[in-house]
């Protein structure tokens, strides 16, 4: 019998609990476990961080993480960044307005990674935020739309504070 | 008159639900039952099969079965079929959905293990013992057409596919003419697709009901339906192929694999729906890629630098079987004589078989090739004779008042190759004038003054875009007043929702939201030819602006009656047809609608067909030829041998842009995918045909952190080919970015003499050119 472990992980302010196999990544559990399917698996060996999802508030490669060690911990995807009501959050808005996406599969990995990485550093330089993506690879854009989103974001951050 | 959107910086209809996490890839879809399967692939690059015996994974619990070619039965023991038949091949290999009794490179198919988790069929993989007989490989392209060559099937007389030729000119009188002759030599490897999104496909059959459906991650549905009903020896119509949303596709995905057929009998053998998602180490090792070409080539010019001639011989990698025809190594000749106006070509193409993963196109196809080599004389022309790349360029372009210019070379299909518009000299100019060309020598000097080496490169490239037939559209007016459009275009990511959303709301004059968009669905709409060669817009775009007017006239027409008004009167606007000066009377396309889908007993109008819809199969009427001038400036470092990208910049001519922001998007990502085939991106195999590379840190993609702020600039030369005027945007970034970054490094290394016969340049190789450079200069 496959070995399993009972957890409960709050997702997305959601508790859940489960009965998951010791194996199961983080990724697999949140996809096919819960329905989650906004978190991609693009490379499965923790290069191409289309996989990133916030571990209470940390940016963390989905499929170097397994299930288990989630237990009693939060998890935030990429469909728990927009408000309740479906209002894209800052860096969403800016990323469409940007077009900082074109297929969208690099793109939930994009969104968690600058999410965590702007609440960290406000006030970042070009290169500080294509240091904070250099994890994340992106086949379709040339990175540049991503680039110029979070450095709107950012600056429109800066503004209003 | 509506509101125009052509033209306009419109923010893309697709991206609000792909942002939230809301989009459907092929491994979001689930269904009731459906199992996962795993592939068993070749470990050795050639070999025999002598026998499988998949009894232990048979047992594992949670394994439903083991499936091999033996299993499949007589009517499903032939190859795949040939996709793309031609003349020149002299011999042809397809493939079997799983090997039958000999496999031919690492990652063909062997056998399917279908269990109740993807986790599970793969442990089930270890379990199946295949007794192997080892077979040399060929793996070196160089030497692949030697005597003692082994051969990349047991049973081929030698490793020769089949032989190309593009030539015409008076060749032998070009080069006596000549001033000089020069000649170069040298190697091009382009990568694999690298889609962030790997392969994926889910089959489901049901013979008494709608038949076999195959969800899968591709970019020409209709082709698959075709394919796959051909192998299957069943009715297209019982067969139906979806491309839900695609995470990129680059080429790879244009194709037919044999997963696809392996996973539909999997589903039928099984009698429920069966999922498979390739893996990233699969991606590497089954996933068609382009690799390697061999380029010799002699340039024929005056003293002035006016190039008289060229020819030369290319040896083409075709890798172990030819799902493609020669789509490779013809797109390669194609482009020749690139954006020059050289009188005579003569180059020939040997393509030739390795124990490797099949080719097949990656962003460009051959166009990259083509060019680059085209790119390299110039650029040998300019350093032979002292005279600066851009001034070359300038002697020999194609001059706008020869548009439109045939060239002498043919198109796929047989056509001849005709530059139709375009002012290849002026977008050099606004090239040099974005990277600061004129002043580039002074900052060299700076940097050379602290020690730094920079270098600047420049590029010119054509394009063939659009190719036909077509790609139709239906637009039909739905009770509600929202407009149902509907085309065969598969997307990856390159915004056709918008596009079309764009053209038909501002011809129709309803608003870019009342559009309900579907497409990539064999059953939605009755044919569509693929996303491949920047071809969509230049034929989705006339067609969906055709379907568009038809059923704005025929709302008009109807209007007209209704309303009892002139048709010249009438406007629509926002879904409503109005009269002029009568702002009372008006009435919604959705009731329109509703007047030409009436319940029963009630009557259509005369005069009128039922249903306020049209289609249109409009196109471009040859292939629309974009072009463009790319600017790298470099800086290396000739003590570790690693290139930086300082500036790079992009004048492009796609003809009239339908969205400005999307046409930036696919420039931008082609450059930084060029830019990755210059100095990155290497798929090596060793001398037995093992892959080397079968992981991001093995093979490199470019990266945020590398990758420079590529500047942009447009110019707009209508094509004349279509109703639209545009021309295809999805290639033109990447063709001519490895022959301006290659050029920029050695105008940095110029004191070592450096000349670059490869790329990838990586940092090894490139100090050892350098090392040279220095023993020589010693010397
Ligand atoms: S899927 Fe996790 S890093 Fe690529
Ligand atoms: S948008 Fe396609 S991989 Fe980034």
């Amino acid at each position: 019998m496959a070995d399993t472990r009972d957890i409960e992980v709050t997702v997305n302010g959601e508790s859940h609990a489960a009965n998951v196999e010791t194996r199961t990544s983080l990724g697999d559990f949140l996809r096919h476990g819960l329905g989650l399917t906004g978190t991609h698996m693009g490379c499965e060996h923790g290069v191409c961080g289309a996989c990133t999802v916030m571990v209470d508030g940390e940016a963390v490669r989905s499929c170097l993480m397994l299930a288990v060690q989630t237990n009693g911990h939060e998890v935030t995807t990429v469909e728990g960044l927009a408000e309740d009501d479906g209002t894209l959050s800052p860096l969403q808005e800016a990323f469409w307005k940007h077009h900082g996406l074109q297929c969208g599969f690099c793109t939930p990995g994009m969104l968690t990674s600058l999410t965590a990485f702007l609440r960290d550093n406000p006030d970042p330089s070009e290169r500080d935020v294509r240091e904070a993506i250099s994890g994340n690879i992106c086949r379709c854009t040339g990175y540049q739309g991503i680039v110029d989103a979070a450095l709107d974001v950012a600056k429109t951050m800066q503004k209003g504070s | 008159m509506g509101v125009r959107y052509l033209g306009a910086e419109v923010q893309r209809m697709e991206d609000p639900r792909l942002l939230a996490g809301h989009g459907r890839y092929v491994d979001d879809i689930t269904m009731e039952g459906m199992l996962h399967a795993a592939f068993l692939r070749a470990p050795m690059a050639h070999a025999k099969i002598r026998s499988i015996d998949s009894s232990r994974a048979t047992e594992l619990l949670g394994v439903h079965r083991v499936i091999t070619h033996a299993d499949l039965g007589a009517k499903y023991s032939h190859r795949m079929n040939q996709l793309y038949p031609a003349p020149v091949i002299e011999q042809d290999k397809t493939q079997y959905p799983l090997a039958k009794d000999e496999v031919c490179y690492v990652g063909e198919t062997v056998a399917v293990v279908v269990a109740d988790s993807r986790a599970i069929a793969e442990d089930a993989l270890a379990l199946i013992e295949v007794d192997y007989e080892a077979l040399p490989a060929v793996v070196n392209i160089r030497t692949a057409l030697d005597d003692d060559a082994p051969l990349a099937h047991a049973d081929l007389s030698s490793n020769l596919m089949g032989k190309m030729r593009s030539s015409f000119g008076d060749i032998e009188d070009s080069f006596e003419k000549a001033d000089h002759v020069f000649s170069a030599a040298f190697m091009q490897h382009r990568g694999g697709c690298h889609s962030m999104e790997t392969r994926g496909v889910i089959a489901r059959d049901d013979p008494w009901g709608d038949g076999l459906t195959l969800w899968t991650s591709a970019q020409s549905p209709y082709l698959i339906r075709r394919a796959l009903a051909t192998w299957l020896d069943e009715s297209e119509e019982r067969v139906r192929v979806i491309a839900p949303d695609v995470g990129g596709g680059f080429g790879p995905k244009a194709g037919f694999y044999p997963e696809e057929i392996a996973i539909s009998l999997a589903a039928r053998i099984m009698k429920c729906p069966v999922k498979w998602i390739e893996d990233r180490r699969e991606h590497f090792v089954s996933t068609t890629t382009q690799r390697d070409q061999h380029w010799d080539l002699e340039v024929a010019c005056t003293a002035e630098g006016k190039i008289l001639g060229l020819r030369g011989k290319v040896t083409h990698e075709n890798g172990a079987y030819v799902p493609y025809g020669i789509l490779l190594p013809n797109s390669s000749l194609t482009p020749l004589p690139g954006a020059y106006s050289i009188p005579a070509i003569d180059v020939s193409v040997d393509i030739v078989f390795t124990n490797t993963v099949p080719n097949s196109p990656v962003r460009g196809a051959g166009r990259p090739c083509g060019i680059y080599a085209v790119e390299r004389m110039v650029q040998v022309v300019s350093r032979e004779l002292g005279i600066d790349p851009a001034e070359v360029r300038r002697r020999n372009y194609v001059r706008s008042d020869q548009m439109p210019y045939e060239t002498g070379a043919k198109l796929r299909g047989g056509a001849p190759c005709i530059y139709d518009s375009g002012d290849y000299e002026a977008l050099l100019e606004k090239a040099l004038d974005l990277s600061d060309y004129n002043s580039f020598k002074e900052r060299q000097a700076a940097a050379r003054a602290e020690g730094r080496y920079l270098g600047i490169g420049v590029s010119s490239c054509i394009e063939d875009t659009g190719m036909g037939p077509y790609e139709g559209t239906t637009v039909r007016v739905e009770s509600s007043g929202k407009v149902a459009v509907r085309t065969g275009a598969a997307s990856q990511g390159q915004g056709h929702h918008t596009m079309i959303a764009m053209i038909v709301a501002g011809n129709l004059g309803v608003k870019p939201e009342d559009i309900l968009f579907e497409s990539a669905d064999t059953a939605k709409f009755s044919h569509g030819i693929g996303t491949i060669g920047s071809r969509v817009a230049a034929n989705v775009g006339p067609s969906a602006h055709d379907a568009a007017s038809q059923v704005r006239e025929k709302a008009l027409k109807l209007a007209a009656e209704v309303l009892e008004a002139s048709e010249a009167d009438l406007d629509i606007e926002d879904g409503l047809v109005r009269v002029n000066g009568a702002p009372d009377l008006s009435i919604s396309l959705g009731e329109l609608a509703v007047k030409l889908t009436p319940m029963s007993a009630m009557r259509v109008p005369t005069g009128f067909d039922p249903v306020l819809e049209a289609t249109s199969f409009d196109g471009s009427s040859g292939a629309p030829i974009a072009c463009g001038s790319n600017v790298a400036e470099v800086e290396v470092d000739p003590g570790t041998g690693e290139v930086k990208v300082l500036r790079y910049s992009v004048a492009h001519d796609c003809g009239v842009m339908i969205n400005p922001m999307v046409v930036h998007g696919q420039i931008v990502g082609g450059v930084v995918h060029g830019i990755g085939n210059a100095l990155f991106e290497r798929m090596i195999y060793d001398d037995q045909g093992q892959p080397l590379t079968m992981n991001y840190g093995e093979y490199l993609l470019p990266l945020a952190s590398e990758m420079p702020r590529v500047d942009v600039t447009h110019m707009e030369t209508p094509s004349p080919l279509n109703s639209l005027g545009v021309k295809g945007a999805g290639e033109g970034g990447t063709i001519p970015a490895a022959a301006a970054i290659v050029a920029a490094i050695e105008n940095a290394l110029e004191e070592f003499s450096v000349e670059i016969d490869y790329y990838p340049v990586d940092p090894q190789y490139l100090t050892e050119l350098i090392d040279k450079g220095k023993v020589q200069a010693a010397e």
